[in-house]
């Protein structure tokens, strides 16, 4: 499974200087929960929107004895998974593993694992697009402005046009979050299910945003909000059963379409969850 | 009562772009529930003078003072861009000639009017929803057609809507520029005939820019006469149109259409 280590690069890919740079970001970021700093994002061996933020924010913070763990929509073993953590077997010869308690970086585009992680470790997000109002407002200089003086009625103006539109908040990821009491932020495309496993996290939350040039981040122990109207609160969204192959109940669900006349089973979106779940219930002993 | 205080002051306010005047030492008092019209030429300074009264424009010299909610004249050079923009979305209003402008194309009809509200702090949907549907009626707009996107309204429709989403917060100082430009001539009369009843309604002072006497007739109580930046005559509405002083002012007055 591990690849052999490339030649010819420094250690984690980037170069000393870049990884300072990257981890000066990453300080402030830590400083001021939830708060967009600028970075000098590098080209990447990979495209944009492949998750060159999280990869270079992965790179700036490992260590030679981390264990790291890569998941794509809760998967460790899909495309951009495999890549990125081929990536870092190759270019750091970092010990990888698939079981979420085991890794000390884990770098993820789009899911939190169900497994509660635990202090110490650091979760890693791959982010398209850092800005929560961007859509609604597209000058920079603007939401900069409305960011510095606090002005966030407008992420409730998105959010009464979903009810009005649907009759309920109809955001399921990308679910926008109030970081300390502080700053708007966008909790990167993960679905709204995951978000109350940001608020209080004991893992360091960071986020890297490649191609907008953006890094995040929210501290251990932070709270963090999601946004609501008083008379249409925050609703996680649970599914309403359980995964078809482990049976595990109140996990984040795929729809995984099995044939071409419409059949459909519902599966555990953390793979690895599903996996150990699965032995659980069918041999017990070997776990313990 | 207040009144004796003013509450807009423009003291000798004049804004240079370079060496052009934009606008040169204007001055007047603005008393509640008074409604003041700049009259002039293209290019004769007004809008100029109505952003920088605004303050989206630094006046180059001159002050502007108003009287805040809480009884305090306060030079608005002073305040901070937070103040500023607070006083925007809930003190004042400004309802700008293309209602494109003003209003977010992006949004339903019952969001641009609920903005104001929610960046107010309100937190209740039902409350946004039914201040949305009340001033939608209020101004005459169909309540079927919150939900739709002001891009489906015409032209008459989005410039109500704008005045809606302006007045929801109740303000006590509203800065209209052209309102009624580019709408036709009954479509014109109609707005009008509204934009007096809300402004008797909520005893709003108003400034208001505009090029049509007709206008500046039906709506204002005093009216300032604006040529090459400069005001170069003011009084109350009809004294100016029945008796113009200025040679320039009688040349405008002239050539009013008469039907």
């Amino acid at each position: 499974m591990s690849a052999p280590i490339a030649t010819g690069y420094n250690f984690a890919y980037l170069d000393e200087q870049t990884k300072r740079m990257i981890r000066r970001a990453i300080l402030k970021a830590i400083a001021i929960p939830g708060y967009q700093v600028p970075f000098a994002s590098r080209e990447m061996p990979m495209p944009y929107g492949w998750g060159t933020g999280g990869v270079q924010v992965t790179a700036a913070i490992l260590g030679p004895d981390d264990i790291l763990k890569v998941i794509d929509q809760g998967s460790d073993d899909t495309t951009n998974a495999v890549s990125i953590r081929r990536f870092f077997q190759k270019t750091a010869g970092v010990a990888t593993t698939t079981h979420t308690s085991k890794a000390t970086i884990i770098q993820t585009r789009h899911r939190i694992p169900e497994d509660a992680v635990k202090e110490g470790q650091t979760i890693v997000f791959q982010v398209p697009i850092p800005e929560p109002l961007r859509f609604l407002e597209p000058r920079e200089t603007e939401t900069r402005t409305m960011h510095a003086l606090q002005e966030y009625g407008l992420m409730h103006v998105k959010l009464y046009e979903d009810i009005a539109r649907h009759g309920h908040i109809a955001t399921t990821y990308a679910y926008p979050v109030r970081v300390n009491g502080r700053y708007l932020m966008d909790p990167s495309p993960t679905p709204k299910f995951d978000n109350p496993k940001m608020d209080m996290s004991p893992a360091l939350q960071l986020f890297g945003a490649g191609r907008e040039k953006r890094i995040y981040a929210i501290p251990p122990y932070t709270s963090v909000v999601s946004l609501d109207f008083e008379d249409h609160p925050f609703e996680r969204g649970a599914p309403d059963r359980p995964c078809a192959l482990c049976g595990s109940t109140g996990v984040f669900l795929d729809e995984v379409v099995t044939d071409d006349k419409g059949a459909r089973m519902f599966v555990c979106s953390d793979t690895d969850f599903c996996e150990r779940a699965l032995m659980r219930r069918t041999a017990p002993e070997e776990i313990a | 009562m207040s009144c004796e205080v003013p509450l807009l002051v423009a003291d000798h306010v004049s804004r240079l772009y370079g060496s052009r005047i934009g606008c040169a030492n204007v001055s007047f008092d603005l008393y509640d529930g008074e409604v003041v019209s700049v009259v002039g030429e293209s290019g004769s300074g007004k809008s100029t003078l109505l952003s920088v009264l605004s303050g989206s424009t630094p006046a180059t010299s001159g002050r502007i003072f108003y009287r805040m909610r809480d009884g305090n004249t306060r030079d608005l050079a002073t305040l901070g861009e937070a103040e500023r923009r607070l006083l925007m979305r809930t003190d004042w209003g400004f309802v700008r000639q293309d209602a494109a402008e003003g209003l977010r194309m992006g949004v339903s009809a019952g969001a641009n009017v609920g903005e104001r509200l929610i960046g107010a702090g309100e937190r209740r949907y039902r409350r946004i929803r039914s201040e949305a549907l009340d001033w939608m009626g209020r101004v005459e707009i169909d309540p079927m057609r919150i939900d739709e996107s002001p891009q489906t309204f015409s032209g008459g429709m989005r410039q109500r809507l704008q005045i809606a989403r302006n007045l929801v917060t109740r303000p006590r100082l509203v800065f209209m520029d052209e309102p009624t430009g580019g709408l036709d001539v009954s479509v014109q009369a109609r707005l009008l005939d509204q934009i007096r009843s809300l402004v008797r309604e909520f005893s709003l002072s108003v400034v208001i820019v505009t090029h049509d006497l007709a206008v500046a007739r039906l709506l204002s109580d005093r009216m300032i006469v604006m040529r090459h930046g400069i005001a170069i005559e003011s009084g109350l509405t009809d004294q100016v149109l029945e008796d113009p002083r200025e040679p320039y002012t009688q040349l405008l007055v002239s050539s009013m259409l008469q039907v």
